[in-house]
């Protein structure tokens, strides 16, 4: 399950959600960072994880995909010694022209997302998942990252880098298996910005996106008769039930902006929406993630 | 505290940078305006911008070069502009071309580099050649000297810090120092360097394929003339961006992670010794300074003013949920203010409405350029 969607939507908290569920589920499913932001476990006041793969709670497990050490676990699995794997990384050579070459951190990336996805894993003594879910990088312009594969297949046009590389493009591309959501707030550009990022998945990568999640939603607490006599209210009284009243116009006129913005949304996109609330909370911990867990259905 | 017109006194750049969804493209056109209204002529520098945003600046048919925005549209909305507001949607691939046109000898390098596969991948989409660019283009409006102040609105990146590191990795990389004498087989260097290069060069080979390998050298090659030029424009960038006339202002968010984020691109700047301006905090839920410590009995007098009990009780909850995010927010950014020992904290509310326009970015331009006066009686005034 791939999550996506611009900077600041609530890419992780989405992708730990649907961990939460899963797992819930009793399927073993782990969620993986992939931009080395450790936003998950410090969802869970949990340490870092870094590149191992560490339990979180029951059935879930996360993991920080450092595309540096996947290079180093590729190479290991394609020259199968460990004393020429750490010779090459020596060299300042093949560090360069590793560097130098387009693409080919995210594709390593993509790589050990796949290796996790294997139930016959690479590497040794790996577990077996029911469910990867991927918490992808920030969309800054269009759909770079899931478009390497597909990219690489294309420069690299022989050598097992290259059907490597079309394997990935299989995996994203593979309908029955993966699944692709996005993640969107309830504001003017994040909406343009989905319906953007849906209509390149398709036309660019061949991903057909399964759901969009507006997050953020805030509740209709008041009705308009009731915002008309608050209105009222924020003009006449003075102090505390002034800033009341006005908090609770903020709250309507909010409220209402967002649900001219998911109207929006639904015309814009092909993929059905699902809604999740904002939540009134400082801090999002495990807990706010297991309810919106709950609701997402 | 000083103003943002105090901060932006005198500079000829202002650069916005910050993680993503915390409204940089939004701050970067409100300030561009903000300083043109003030009588200067400005350049703002955005990157996909908001349809409806580019829309108001009269951007939507806008290439790789400013335009004016049309002085009308200001009058239309009743924002009175002084001096002149320029626009520009960075293009980053037109960008690298003409520079390659730029620095190329004769037609025919021009050519090989523009068609080589690998520059094209990078072009458009190697991590860290839209950052590059922006800067690049910014160093080319600066050297023309058209505008008194040009304002970048920063690519979004995955990490605050590849943007400071994108013009010295893309020199590095077009450099290929080692590589080019080691990519020709006959080379000087297959014979001095040995075992070990052969080695990574062919555990490469096998893994990329020669093919790739192959476009690489070609890549170099092309490259080859122009490596000075690169270099020598990439040191003169440098230096502008650490100029005593350019400004870092950081943009940020009130919640924890984005706040993270500010503190952590603020010790890169001071880090690289580039000049931080201060730092702008983004829909800031305000607290009413005379409401802390909330009456007691707002439930019971809501209940009596309203004559409505279940009404009363849902206002007072919902008041009680904003002013839990409204202490989070002055927590943050308390944190933030004392991390970055800076007195230079502006705050924009979190306004009801989302901004879009240009009566929006006048909006917005009442906070970021209040003086300290007018923030407390504005921060009274909302609650």
């Amino acid at each position: 399950m791939i999550v996506t969607g611009k900077g600041g939507v609530g890419k992780t908290t989405v992708a730990v959600a649907l961990g939460l569920r899963a797992a819930a589920e009793g399927k073993r499913t782990i969620v993986c960072e992939v931009a080395s932001q450790e936003n998950a476990s410090r969802m869970f006041d949990h340490a870092e994880v870094g590149f191992h793969e560490v339990e979180m709670e029951e059935n879930l497990w996360s993991i920080s995909i450092d595309p540096d050490e996947s290079m180093r676990e590729y190479v290991l699995l394609q020259l199968k010694v460990r004393a020429m794997r750490d010779m090459l990384f020596r060299s300042r050579i093949f560090n360069y022209l590793a560097a130098a070459t387009p693409g080919l951190k995210e594709l390593v990336t993509i790589g050990k997302i796949w290796e996790l996805a294997q139930l016959d894993r690479k590497i040794k003594k790996g577990r077996k998942y029911d469910l990867v879910i991927v918490d992808a990088p920030a969309t800054g312009h269009g759909v770079g990252f899931l478009q390497t594969p597909r990219t690489f297949a294309n420069i690299a046009r022989v050598g097992p880098i290259h059907s490597q590389a079309k394997q990935l493009d299989r995996l994203i591309t593979d309908h029955e298996h993966t699944g692709t959501a996005i993640v969107a707030l309830p504001e003017e550009m994040p909406v343009n910005e989905s319906a953007a990022l849906e209509r390149d998945l398709r036309d660019e990568v061949g991903v057909a996106v399964d759901r969009v999640y507006l997050n953020g939603l805030y509740p209709e607490r008041f009705s308009k008769a009731e915002a008309g006599r608050l209105s009222g209210l924020a003009e006449s009284e003075k102090g505390a039930v002034k800033a009341a009243a006005r908090a609770a116009l903020s709250e309507h006129n909010r409220a209402r902006s967002q649900r001219a913005q998911l109207a929006r949304l639904r015309r814009r996109v092909e993929a059905p929406v699902k809604t999740l609330p904002f939540l009134f909370e400082p801090d999002l911990g495990p807990e706010a993630a297991r309810r919106l867990s709950r609701r997402l259905g | 505290m000083p103003t943002l017109s105090e901060v932006l006194d005198g500079k000829e750049i202002c650069i916005c940078a910050g993680s993503g969804g915390v409204g940089k493209t939004t701050t970067s056109a409100a300030i561009a305006t903000g300083m043109a209204a003030q009588g200067l002529k400005v350049c703002v520098l955005t990157i996909d911008p908001a349809k409806r945003l580019a829309d108001s600046l009269g951007l939507e048919e806008l290439g790789n070069e400013a335009r004016r925005v049309d002085p009308a549209l200001f009058e239309e909305q009743g924002v009175e502009v002084k001096g002149e507001l320029w626009a520009m949607m960075l293009d980053a691939k037109a960008t690298f071309d003409e520079l390659i046109a730029r620095q190329a000898p004769d037609e025919e390098s021009r050519d090989r580099v523009l068609d080589n596969r690998i520059y094209q991948q990078i072009s458009s989409a190697l991590a860290g050649s839209q950052e590059y660019m922006a800067m690049e283009k910014l160093f080319e409006l600066h050297t023309e000297g058209r505008f008194d102040l040009l304002v970048l609105d920063t690519p979004p990146t995955r990490n605050a810090l590849d943007f400071l590191e994108a013009p010295k990795r893309l020199t590095q990389f077009i450099e290929g120092k080692s590589l080019r004498v080691f990519m020709k087989p006959t080379g000087l260097a297959a014979k001095v360097t040995g075992r070990g290069v052969s080695v990574a060069l062919s555990v490469f080979k096998r893994i990329v394929g020669f093919d790739l390998l192959a476009d690489l050298a070609e890549f170099f090659n092309a490259f080859s003339g122009m490596v000075d030029g690169f270099q020598a424009r990439a040191k003169r960038v440098n230096k502008l961006l650490a100029d005593p006339g350019t400004c870092f202002l950081v943009v940020c968010g009130p919640q924890g992670e984005p706040i993270d984020e500010a503190v952590y691109f603020h010790r890169k700047l001071v880090e690289a010794k580039l000049p931080f301006g201060g730092v702008i905090v983004n829909k800031v839920h305000y607290p009413a300074d005379q409401l802390r410590g909330e009456p007691e009995d707002l439930p019971a007098t809501l209940a009596e003013t309203l004559g409505d009990e279940d009404l009363a009780r849902r206002v007072a909850a919902n008041f009680s949920d904003y002013r839990a995010l409204a202490e989070r927010d002055a927590r943050n950014i308390e944190r933030l203010a004392n991390e970055l020992s800076t007195r230079t904290v502006i705050r924009v509310p979190y306004l009801d409405e989302d901004v879009h326009d240009l009566a929006g970015l006048a909006q917005i331009n009442r906070y970021l350029f209040a003086t300290g006066e007018e923030r407390v009686a504005m921060a009274a005034g909302r609650a």
